[in-house]
């Protein structure tokens, strides 16, 4: 009851006109960076995260909680009519998405994606409410070798889930690592890997490696494969709504979707990429028209992008309760909450209860502002996608730029930002996923930190981490993670 | 209806873009994790600033750890010569400059004022077997590193004062299990949970804590006693050490650029939204501004280097 009472002042903050007006630029600010092909969530709202900077705590949070979920509405629509994923939890979506769009029911499609994401953002919101209390209360068992056990199963399943194979997502989560470790310690004050250079002393910043990866780094992937992208735009006709045999057949898809994806993005296992699987197969298996999929089937959209919004809503619960983001687009969150003065753990909804409730409330706000805005206005969002490939990003690439510069004005920031491009264009090239990069960067020293918290206070002593039973539960579970795909392969070679 | 609406959306922006242009508005450099005494210290100060209208606006960048030392050396160097940027510290930076042997230091960045000056409180975990100082005490007497010590960086005022107390009871300080956090707020979570024996930060990072009954004050560094938490005098502990915090101008600003900023922050603390924040958080004023900070700041660099050297923190 007190969560209610307080979500209720939350309301109230949200609600007032102004704060209303910065939800609305949000939205349409997050679904117009969104809706441009290849560029994710994680990216959008990388980018968009320094014209947040200026306003008071409370007008920011809602301006992001709009782009968050502009981003995400944006991302389907290129989906479902340019057959781009912008990541990886979209790729159900176009598995069917695309082929209704190019059976000429886009609208339909676009529909309930966008009608799927608000009722999943929703309950999975009214979850959040529920569970984070509980969460908290939980998390303050959790010491430094607990935390740490809890890092090294995120880092793991991270690995292991996103991209092709355990290697490129290992690959790509021991780069993160690696720059992770650049800069001042923060337990000794040690300057590492700074090579003399003094502004490599505070450390590689996550929204330049994250600009840097995924923009520049797209940026040149289009550049150079141009020639050989073969898409073509589908028409919407008509208007975004859907008849009564869609909503008949999508509302059940929803329900399911919401109750794989909140409690998959609430345990660390790599964000939404796993859930939309999921529920692609389980609608497949559900649907009382399975011949109809790979041919459009209207389950086969509503189902993912419900998914991949409840999964988004519940990747909130360890980063605001733990302070443990565990997909790319929550590791740059972590770094916003900070810049709100927001310190995301378990006190977070005690010392900053206005604000984070205030947050909360703004997540259905949100969610509603972009129904209501969004639907009527896809013809407009269509349009940005007859933008010109080469002028979009050679747009983008400015706007990488400048917003790479405008954070702290140095010169070394440019010249990572366009090495971490090249970088991200070979990882496209071999096929290795960035996410892991982005999450070890932020993930690695807070990993570090707690190791070696855990290890001063049992004085050198490395057994805390299996005495304890929490630590030694995710570390055994880690582990199992590891060896269970190797040890089925055995078996089934043996059998 | 919806045009509309999205006129007023791009009116607002461009509205609040342009009063952003036409008043300078602020960049704080807040060179530890949320929650703390020093992200106290500048939030509140931002806001005192803004309820006298001096500034249009205040950009916060919060960057913890290694004693403030990462957050100076991105202050050094993305504000070189911004008149508009400040950084809050205190005798923590000065002490977390030393023991790291940091490759930049407080000589490179331009001293505004000295703000105030915190008393140091000890604290336990409601939960804990330790019911008093003596207690304490006791434990760490029987077994000095089965006592761990949760406060802020290390080589700042919480890691000096669990020195000092090492020393005045007899205890090598060189054998006091420091834990640091970034921070008084990263410690509060610790502490709580029972993952430190003892929390050591500002009275004012943990007074709520301690008024809700969730944490039990054992001590507190003044010469007095506050609140009826006892000193550590009083317990037969000769030990007192206060905490100053204070702000400080990018590198190389003119003279006419600091008096500017010297000027802001002396009519901020001047409001009464900053006088309620000093009396809520139990701050003491020690307004010092411009070339007398600077010499202070010298004064103090000497002082906590000679604490640190004969505590043998330093390894």
């Amino acid at each position: 009851m007190e969560a209610f009472s307080a979500l209720l002042a939350g309301f109230g903050v949200a609600l007032q006109p102004a704060n209303l007006l910065w939800g609305l630029v949000g939205v349409t600010l997050g679904t117009f960076v969104g809706v441009l092909p290849g560029v994710g969530p994680a990216l959008t709202v990388a980018m968009l995260l320094p014209l947040t900077a200026k306003l008071d705590p409370t007008g920011a949070l809602i301006m992001f909680a709009g782009i968050y979920y502009g981003a995400m509405f944006g991302g389907s629509t290129t989906t479902i009519l340019l057959n781009t994923p912008g990541e990886s939890a979209s790729i159900a979506t176009a598995l069917e998405g695309n082929r209704m769009a190019k059976a000429g029911r886009a609208g339909p499609a676009l529909a309930t994606a966008a009608i799927g994401s608000f009722v999943a953002g929703s309950i999975a919101t009214v979850l959040l409410t529920l569970v984070a209390p509980l969460v908290v209360a939980l998390a303050l068992k959790f010491g430094p070798a607990e935390y740490f056990a809890l890092m090294i199963f995120a880092f793991v399943t991270v690995a292991a889930v996103l991209g092709s194979s355990t290697v490129r997502g290992l690959t790509s989560l021991f780069l993160g690592l690696l720059l992770g470790l650049a800069g001042i310690d923060s337990q000794t004050g040690q300057p590492r890997f700074a090579f003399g250079i003094p502004e490599l002393l505070d450390g590689v910043d996550v929204v330049v490696l994250a600009v840097g990866l995924f923009a520049v780094g797209e940026a040149l992937h289009v550049a150079a494969y141009r020639s050989r992208l073969a898409e073509t735009l589908e028409a919407v006709r008509g208007r975004a709504t859907m008849s009564r045999a869609d909503w008949a057949r999508s509302w059940p898809a929803w329900l399911r979707a919401t109750a794989i994806g909140f409690p998959f993005g609430t345990i660390p296992a790599g964000g939404s990429e796993i859930p939309t699987f999921l529920s692609y197969a389980a609608e497949k298996k559900l649907s009382r028209h399975p011949e109809e999929f790979g041919h459009g089937a209207i389950e086969g959209v509503a189902g993912p992008e419900a998914a991949n919004n409840a999964a988004a809503t519940g990747v909130l619960v360890p980063l605001l309760t733990l302070g443990i983001p565990t997909s790319a687009t929550a590791a740059i969150l972590l770094g916003a909450f900070q810049n709100y003065g927001l310190q995301p753990g378990p006190l977070l909804f005690e010392a900053q209860s206005a604000l984070v409730w205030g947050l909360i409330a703004s997540l259905y706000v949100g969610n509603l502002i972009l129904l209501i805005l969004n639907l009527p206005l896809i013809g407009l969002w269509v349009r940005v996608l007859t933008i010109p490939r080469d002028i979009l990003y050679a747009a983008i690439l400015v706007f990488a730029t400048l917003g790479a510069y405008s954070m702290h004005q140095s010169w070394v920031d440019l010249l990572m930002l366009y090495v971490f491009g090249l970088l991200g264009f070979a990882m496209r090239r071999w096929d290795i996923p960035v996410g892991p990069a982005v999450i070890g960067l932020i993930l690695g020293p807070l990993a570090e930190t707690q190791f070696r918290r855990a290890l001063q206070i049992s004085q050198g002593d490395a057994s805390v981490f299996v005495s304890q039973p929490i630590a030694a539960t995710f570390l055994a579970v880690t582990a199992l993670v590891m060896v269970a795909p190797w040890a089925v392969r055995r078996l089934r070679r043996g059998g | 209806m919806i045009k509309n609406l999205l006129r007023h959306a791009v009116a607002a922006l461009a509205i609040s873009a342009g009063a952003a242009l036409a008043q300078p508005s602020l960049k704080m450099m807040i060179p530890a994790n949320p929650g703390g005494g020093w992200d106290q210290t500048g939030r509140n100060l931002a806001a005192a600033m803004q309820s006298a209208k001096l500034v249009s606006g205040v950009q916060f960048d919060n960057k913890g750890g290694a004693g403030g030392t990462i957050g100076l050396a991105q202050f050094i160097n993305a504000s070189k010569g911004d008149p508009n940027a400040v950084m809050i510290g205190g005798m923590v930076m000065v002490g977390g400059i030393i023991l790291g042997k940091s490759p930049v230091n407080l000589t490179q960045v331009t001293p505004i004022a000295r703000l105030t000056s915190e008393w140091e409180i000890l604290v336990v975990p409601a939960a804990s077997p330790l019911k008093s100082m003596a207690d304490l005490v006791r434990v760490f007497k029987e077994n000095p590193g089965k006592v761990s010590w949760g406060g802020g960086s290390a080589g700042g005022t919480d890691h000096i004062l669990a020195g000092l107390i090492a020393r005045a009871v007899g205890v090598e300080p060189a054998r006091v299990n420091y834990v640091p956090f970034k921070g008084g707020g990263e410690a509060v979570a610790a502490i709580l949970g029972g993952h430190v024996t003892v929390g050591v930060s500002g009275i004012g990072e943990f007074a709520e804590q301690v008024k809700a009954g969730k944490m039990r004050a054992l001590a507190q560094s003044g010469p007095a006693r506050i609140d009826n938490i006892p000193s550590l005098k009083e317990q037969g502990i000769d030990v007192e050490l206060g905490n100053w915090r204070g702000i400080f101008g990018a590198p190389g600003l003119s003279p006419a650029q600091r008096d500017g900023l010297v000027k802001l922050v002396r009519d901020a603390t001047e409001t009464p939204a900053w006088k309620a924040t000093l009396e809520k958080m139990g701050w003491t004023p020690v307004f010092l501004a411009g070339d007398d900070y600077r010499k202070f700041l010298d004064e103090d660099t000497r002082r906590v280097g000679a604490i640190i050297e004969s505590l043998g923190l330093k390894k």
